[in-house]
């Protein structure tokens, strides 16, 4: 569902820019507000959620899926964790829908889905496990690397059971707003992937932004 | 039934585990129509190495799995072919049912008052096998519910379709690396019945026929060629036969 927000820039306490290809992995507390910014457009951002206490609690898009009845991410669906708690709670969607069964890119699914010698094209889960191994303060390890949300990506499934990842939905400017429910991790990979239309052919940054409320 | 050579039932509500080597096949019978078996792999060489779901659906263009399918593990590797189905359609989205669910749907029966007419929940069974490999809750993967079919309409909204699996339904999966497979044969979560869906079901173990290059599920699609060639290549210098699959072509 199309809904747009009111908060403003200027009074976010947090803005930084991820680049195409680069990750970012930060803390947002319980009542903050995460806003990711689709800058130029049609940009995947790959983006998982811990809980800050413990990361072994982390987004788990089955249970999310499981409890709304439905594949698709828009306002009013709650984020929830593979112990079923809610973890966030989409408040406003300029773009409609997300995904969340699609998965990540990976250098050795790319060899799978693209040529067996495309292995060394940069990948979203090599930009994840740099961010677990430059950041081992966290205690992220690769078993907690589950399946993702896409934010701004659109992977219709068809009544007879087709699967495609479609031109994205998503455009400049667009966002996407999320309140935590309780003290998260946000790890996000600016897709890098060149072989399929997520990104356009053409991967563009996005921004961040936190408010407090 | 020619090259098997183990058959077992499971209870419905029941788990279970076990490490099997390449070229084992299993087939799964639903005994009275309407079970879900739910089910998971990983690399018992790396147990950090499991299936995913993600992969395995985008790189075959499917929703659904079914005959010619590859399910994959999350390094671009073929766990499992399915050589035989006869229900067309099993999903792998939904996840599990969970202890709160299956009490608030169908009243809350424990091992106390029921002995192993309990209600057991697909999440917990996992939780139990998992922990025999030194493994948790932040080791599950999006799993595999085979004998449900679970569509959508255009909008997302999903939908466990009734009677989709009758009895005698059966599927064969043919491993195609060595592989932990943890099951269980608890209600799917999108199962609304009146009551607890106790389903047993049946598994048969034995060998399967020898891979060739022109094996339906290698040739479902071009992605399933380089899926066995990156399995001929872990197995380089161990299994001669699977040399002539490294290259991936068709």
């Amino acid at each position: 569902m199309l809904t747009s927000s009111s908060r403003q820039p200027e009074n976010a306490c947090l803005r930084q820019v991820i680049d195409a290809g680069d990750y970012y992995l930060g803390a947002v507390k319980a009542g903050q507000t995460l806003r990711i910014l689709d800058l130029e457009g049609n940009q995947a951002a790959d983006t998982l959620f811990y809980s800050a206490v413990d990361p072994a609690e982390h987004y788990s898009a089955m249970d999310t899926i499981r409890e709304q009845g439905n594949l698709y991410l828009s306002t009013g669906s709650v984020l929830r964790s593979n112990e079923n708690k809610p973890m966030l709670e989409i408040v406003a969607d300029t773009c409609g829908r997300h995904d969340t069964i699609g998965g990540a890119c990976a250098t050795e699914s790319n060899t799978v889905r693209y040529d067996l010698e495309k292995r060394c094209m940069h990948a979203c889960r090599d930009s994840w496990m740099l961010a677990i191994a430059e950041h081992p303060e966290f205690g992220i390890g690769k078993r907690d690397i589950s399946h993702n949300i896409n934010f701004f990506m659109n992977v219709p499934v068809t009544a007879s059971g087709g699967l495609t990842f479609e031109d994205g939905i998503s455009a400049p400017g667009k966002y996407v707003e999320l309140t935590a429910k309780m003290d998260v991790l946000v790890l996000i990979s600016n897709c890098p992937q060149l072989n399929n239309p997520c990104n356009g052919y053409n991967p563009t940054p996005v921004e961040i932004l936190v408010w407090d409320n | 039934m020619t090259n098997m050579y183990y058959t077992t039932d499971i209870a419905p509500g029941g788990h279970w585990s076990l490490r099997l080597r390449r070229g084992t096949l299993m087939r799964l019978t639903d005994l009275e129509g309407g079970s879900n078996v739910g089910m998971l792999f990983y690399n018992p060489e790396n147990l950090l190495e499991r299936y995913n779901a993600p992969d395995t659906l985008k790189c075959q263009h499917t929703f659904k799995l079914t005959h010619g399918n590859c399910l994959y593990s999350d390094m671009g590797r073929i766990f499992a072919s399915v050589v035989e189905d006869s229900v067309g359609w099993h999903e792998t989205i939904c996840g599990n049912s969970r202890a709160d669910q299956v009490a608030a749907r169908w009243g809350k029966r424990d091992y106390q008052g029921d002995r192993n007419q309990w209600h057991q929940n697909g999440h917990d069974a996992f939780l139990v096998e998992l922990a025999k490999y030194g493994l948790g809750s932040a080791d599950l993967a999006a799993n595999i519910n085979w004998f449900s079919q679970v569509a959508a309409d255009d909008d997302g909204n999903l939908r466990l379709v009734e009677g989709a699996s009758p009895a005698g339904s059966q599927l064969s999966l043919r491993f195609e690396m060595d592989t932990l497979v943890l099951l269980h044969s608890c209600p799917h979560p999108l199962n609304l019945s009146s009551e607890y869906p106790a389903r047993p079901v049946g598994i048969e173990l034995g060998v399967a026929e020898p891979v060739t290059l022109d094996d339906v599920c290698r040739n479902h699609c071009p992605e399933n060629r380089r899926g066995f060639a990156n399995n001929a290549l872990y197995y380089l210098g161990a299994a001669p036969e699977l040399l002539p699959f490294l290259e991936g072509g068709g």
